[in-house]
């Protein structure tokens, strides 16, 4: 079974590589379904494929652009990039990734301070996955009154309406986000994504996870649109990352190439999914994977702070991060091949008509 | 409605308690960097030991291969992946826009 292996040139380990494609396929297809990196996927699983931390991120980020260029230009064909709201947003991201990086090499040099970032993870993902709930909930009760009023809610209408209260502040000058159907002050997207950025910064992240929801509840852009967008600000920002390490030495090219052929399957598969899911299904998805991370993370943090239950923990986490990528890969794989069964069949019968 | 934001607010409070006992805590020294270099003795590949060796040599090249690289298999695989999907015979220009 020797040829199931694979010597990697730079790192000099020894790797299973049909894992590495396994790896990609299930990135790609929950990434192209979320507009994720899914760098806390893919940094856990080269590790538990037996790459050092040290090359598991660089190799990570390597894939990550390649990966959302192939979602970015599926998504683009659907119509789901708005390109300028991407382009203004990666400024912001730029900015205060930056100095959320500058500001952690400042922390470092006061202290240790992986347990406190950590925890500050925690806390986010556990504010990002209220909002997504109490967003669906909000959504809920608003379908209730209208039904009792005989009416219906407009189908893009969101629960929280923070977006249209930050676009209405008209601090000049406005621009109009086309594809996104956002007309807001320039100073918005570059405010939100300074913040995202800033925190991804902090936390070492491509921040997808952090920016999708802030697209879709701070821009007020439709769910598929805050896919479509952040993956292509995810393809630049996973490239500027991935030039960052591999400068340093820290990418494993061969293992990234391997990973593209998966993840170009699987990125397929999770776009063409979010054409038979409607924005409220992505969101609930989204809020339950939010929280299958922020237990992962939790379990780690645990380790790291109960050195006699570390091994415990660990597998936990193992467990948590593997489950949820392979429950949430199956789902969304099920979504599409049941949404594309009967489009095609609805197009057969449209023909026999 | 009520009983959601305060269970979003014991949520919340929950890893905010936690946090403050690391943050009381943190302490410790920096991180030495490390210098990593290929073994390239095992390599039987060529191609594989010319990369290695660039990586060894020349970190520049490397990072500026692995920039041009990445890209334009995602572009070529991106375009392989879409005439596949084409003979599905599923629309891929065009999708309803609507939340719920």
């Amino acid at each position: 079974m020797d040829w199931l292996y694979m010597m990697m040139p730079i790192s000099g380990v020894n790797i299973f590589w049909p894992g590495l494609i396994i790896l990609g396929l299930g990135v790609g297809i929950i990434g192209g379904f979320f507009g994720l990196g899914g760098a806390w996927m893919v940094t856990p699983g080269l590790n538990i494929l037996g790459f050092p931390m040290a090359f598991a991120i660089g190799t990570d980020m390597a894939q990550m652009a390649g990966k959302s260029l192939i979602s970015t230009m599926r998504h683009g064909k659907f119509g789901n990039v708005d390109y300028l709201l991407g382009i203004v947003m990666l400024i912001g991201t730029v900015i205060g990734m930056e100095i959320g990086a500058q500001m952690i090499m400042w922390l470092e040099r006061i202290g240790q301070v992986d347990k406190v970032v950590r925890w500050f993870y925690v806390v986010l993902l556990t504010i990002i996955a209220w909002i997504v709930f109490a967003d669906v909930a909000k959504r809920r009760a608003k379908e209730r009154e209208a039904r009792e009023k005989n009416q219906e809610v407009d189908k893009l209408e969101s629960g929280f309406d923070w977006g249209k209260r930050l676009q209405a502040i008209r601090v000049p000058p406005m621009v109009h986000f086309k594809h996104a159907g956002v007309y807001c002050s320039f100073w918005l997207p570059i405010c939100v994504s300074l913040f995202t950025g800033w925190l991804a910064g902090i936390l070492g992240i491509g921040g997808g996870l952090i920016r999708m929801p802030a697209l879709v509840y701070l821009i007020g852009c439709p769910t598929h649109l805050a896919v479509g967008t952040d993956l292509f600000e995810v393809a630049i920002s996973g490239l500027y990352g991935a030039a960052s390490f591999t400068y340093k030495g820290r990418t494993e090219l061969v293992a990234a190439i391997i990973m593209l052929a998966g993840a170009a399957v699987g990125a397929q598969i999770g776009v063409v999914a979010t054409k038979y899911v409607k924005g409220y299904g992505i969101r609930i998805v989204f809020g339950m994977a939010v929280i299958g991370c922020l237990f992962s993370v939790l379990f780690r943090q645990l380790a790291a702070e109960l050195p006699s239950m570390a091994n415990l923990f660990t597998v936990l986490a193992t467990i948590d991060v593997l489950g949820l990528v392979s429950l949430t890969a199956i789902y969304i794989t099920i979504r599409m091949l049941k949404g594309a069964k009967a489009e095609i069949a609805a197009k057969k019968r449209a023909a026999g008509n | 409605m009520t009983t959601l934001r305060r269970l979003g607010v014991a949520v919340c409070a929950l890893p905010l308690a936690l946090l403050a006992p690391s943050l009381a805590m943190a302490a410790g020294g920096k991180s030495a960097p490390i210098a990593i270099v290929a073994d390239t003795r095992f390599i039987d590949n060529s191609l594989m030991h010319w990369w290695a060796q660039m990586y060894n040599e020349n970190h520049m090249a490397f990072a500026l291969m692995t920039m041009v690289i990445i890209p334009v298999l995602g572009v070529i695989l991106g375009v392989v992946a879409d005439f596949f999907m084409r003979m599905t015979g599923i629309d891929l220009e065009k999708r309803e826009l609507a939340e719920k």
